[in-house]
């Protein structure tokens, strides 16, 4: 199963995506990563301090888009589900 | 009210000074995050589902006017322009940014409020009764003795690191609008003889293992009060269990031990703390007591409200309660509209609310654990006036204890530990229930998104409980629950549903309680007389036996 890589922004609390070269705020920017390969990452991004709570989280291919298996991490990527209003735009968590 | 002297207000500006410092010091890079978090969390900030989460303690959920404008102030400037009252009678910020949070709570501190001990395994907010001061049937005003703990506990180094968090609550009487027995330490403001004293239950609670608290003293003296509560904490800091978070509450300890043998103990440790001369002195006691000396009511006033207009007089019979002053009420406000989310409140709406406090209410305001609020002492005469406004804000809801006055924790909208939203669920329920809140009467549906049960499932009369059910929301069922002077725990139906299939069996559970219950009879009542069979058939039908 392929694995995407989060953590929330240091200063403001974000939920952040890793988008290949830096961090995303937007889930549609993630990408997919082999679990070694996002170990080692998040073990490089670790050093820095800047992102809090990394994580790698599983992920699923549906519809041609990248999803986080778990309800929780859909909801992250999206934003409270009863206040759409502070969504992140153009997402959808189901 | 209570106000700070200069002890309080030093403490809590250091508080901020200190942690202004390890903030930079994080900021900075000199401090790591696993050396910063139990500093930011010691000030009430966590990192949540999508952003950092400050949680502000309200002393037993008592504000003033400039207290609740600046939590106004706190929604519109620091975060997203609301905040979500707690079942704890706190309020919670979703979206606070870190490098701001040390200027928030510098702004806190100027209204003698703060974040600290709303995290971490110590005695948190002390809780009451909301209409303490004002409730024609109480003793006393429950509050100086909550005060009194507040000052104790706050920053008390011997119960800094308990076993596990620690809650009292803290009533004055025989209704309980507090949920005192499902507390830690629920404590009974009671007269005896001429004296005050107090009933104390230990070892309350909900959660994973929900114990109403037994009684382990009928009476205590008021002048025994903290040294009392200390011999508790005592015992419990000294045999609770550290080995197992599970079994780290005080509830376990208590059952393990039985109520008598531990109340055994805390006599045997009182009779030692008693010597140390812990227990406030009598002038310091009557110095806290006239914080809450009653307003200056007015005499002669009328009772009688003109209540042609039928909402207005609907809101009246539903929102308002009797009060200690004649020609004075209580007057509660909801925070469920239907279709909104349960306890939340804009920063406009807060400084409506502030505002009539300072005009109607002798500058007061109260949360209630049941994330509603409350202005405890307005003038019959005045209560159009008010409804008028809150009416204009949208706070002119009437239906206090009723199947839309949803209890709701954030769930997985907003927490990182739940397993399920709980929000939505409250919603959909409020929808369909609404048509119907009046014929079904008192009706208090409380739900968790997990067994932390910060939505009080086990004290609902109808309790809903969501967990993860192989990767899906699935909630649980309970019947049964109260929270009140008839404290009982709410029991698993059968099994659980998804979302749409909890409210269809709520649905069911309510058509069944109107086809058999008697004239006048609440839920709560049908379901202790009958038992779980009716509402168990109407669920499950003749697929679930036992």
């Amino acid at each position: 199963m392929v694995k995407l890589l989060t953590g929330n922004a240091l200063l403001r609390g974000d939920v952040l995506w890793w988008d290949g070269k830096g961090w995303s705020l937007s889930i549609a920017d993630a990408v997919a990563l082999e679990p070694e390969e996002g170990a080692a990452i998040l073990q490089r991004e670790a050093v820095s301090e800047r992102v809090s709570d990394l994580a790698l989280i599983d992920a699923e291919n549906v519809d041609g888009r990248l999803r986080p298996v778990k309800i929780r991490e859909r909801i992250r990527g999206f934003g409270p589900t009863v206040r759409p209003d502070l969504a992140v735009a153009g997402q959808e968590w189901r | 009210m209570y106000q700070y002297d200069t002890i309080d207000q030093a403490l809590v500006d250091a508080r901020v000074a200190e942690y202004r410092d390890q903030l930079e010091r994080r900021l900075s890079g000199a401090l790591d995050e696993d050396h910063f978090k139990p500093l930011r969390l010691k000030n009430g900030l966590y990192l949540q589902l999508h952003a950092y989460m400050l949680r502000v303690a309200i002393p037993y959920g008592t504000l003033s006017g400039r207290q609740l404008r600046m939590l106004g102030h706190i929604a519109r400037r620091y975060d997203r322009g609301y905040g979500h009252f707690t079942t704890r009678q706190n309020i919670q910020y979703n979206w606070i940014r870190l490098e701001e949070s040390a200027d928030l709570l510098a702004d806190l501190a100027t209204v003698e409020m703060h974040a600290i001990q709303t995290s971490g395994n110590c005695i948190r907010n002390i809780s009451s009764d909301q209409y303490a001061g004002a409730a024609a049937d109480e003793v006393e005003d429950p509050r100086p003795w909550a005060e009194l703990l507040r000052q104790w506990s706050s920053f008390h180094p011997e119960f800094s690191y308990l076993p596990r968090k620690f809650k009292i609550a803290v009533i004055a009487s025989e209704t309980d609008r507090a949920a005192m027995r499902l507390h830690d330490i629920g404590l009974q403001l009671v007269r005896q003889d001429g004296a005050i004293g107090f009933r104390v239950h230990v070892g309350g609670g909900m959660g994973r293992t929900p114990i109403i608290g037994p009684l382990i003293r009928e009476f205590l003296p008021a002048q025994d009060f903290l040294s009392y509560c200390e011999a508790i904490l005592r015992v419990y800091n000294r045999y609770g269990r550290r080995d197992n978070i599970y079994k780290a509450r005080i509830k376990i300890l208590v059952h393990d031990l039985g109520a008598a043998e531990f109340a055994r103990q805390v006599a045997e440790e009182h009779a030692h703390v008693k010597t140390l001369g812990l227990d406030a002195p009598e002038a310091e006691i009557a110095r806290i007591r006239d914080f809450f000396a009653p307003p200056p009511f007015e005499v002669g006033l009328p009772d009688v409200v003109d209540q042609a207009d039928p909402d207005f007089a609907l809101w009246v019979d539903r929102q308002t309660a009797a009060h200690k002053a004649p020609g004075y009420r209580i007057v509660n406000i909801s925070l469920k509209p239907v279709g909104k989310i349960p306890g939340d409140a804009s920063a406009d709406q807060m400084d409506v609310i502030a505002g009539l406090a300072e005009r109607f209410s002798f500058d007061e305001i109260r949360v209630t654990h049941a994330q509603n609020l409350v202005l405890p002492h307005v003038k019959a005469a005045d209560l159009k006036a008010v409804w008028e406004a809150l009416d204009a804000a949208g706070l002119a809801d009437a239906n206090l204890d009723l199947a839309t006055d949803i209890i709701a924790c954030p769930g997985m909208d907003y927490c990182t530990l739940a397993n399920a939203r709980s929000i939505p669920v409250a919603q959909r329920l409020a929808d369909v229930l609404a048509p119907r809140e009046a014929e079904l009467g008192e009706l208090k549906i409380k739900v968790s998104g997990c067994i932390n049960g910060c939505g009080h499932h086990h004290a609902g009369h109808i309790g809903i409980l969501g967990v993860d059910r192989k990767g899906h929301e699935n909630y649980q069922l309970l019947l049964g629950g109260s929270g009140a002077e008839d404290t009982s725990l709410a029991q698993i139906l059968g099994p659980g549903f998804d979302e749409a299939g909890i409210v269809a069996a709520v649905e069911k559970v309510t058509a069944a309680y109107l086809g058999v219950r008697t004239e006048g009879e609440r839920f709560l009542d049908t379901y202790r007389r009958l038992g779980a069979a009716p509402f168990k058939a109407a669920v499950y039908g003749e697929t679930v036996r036992g």
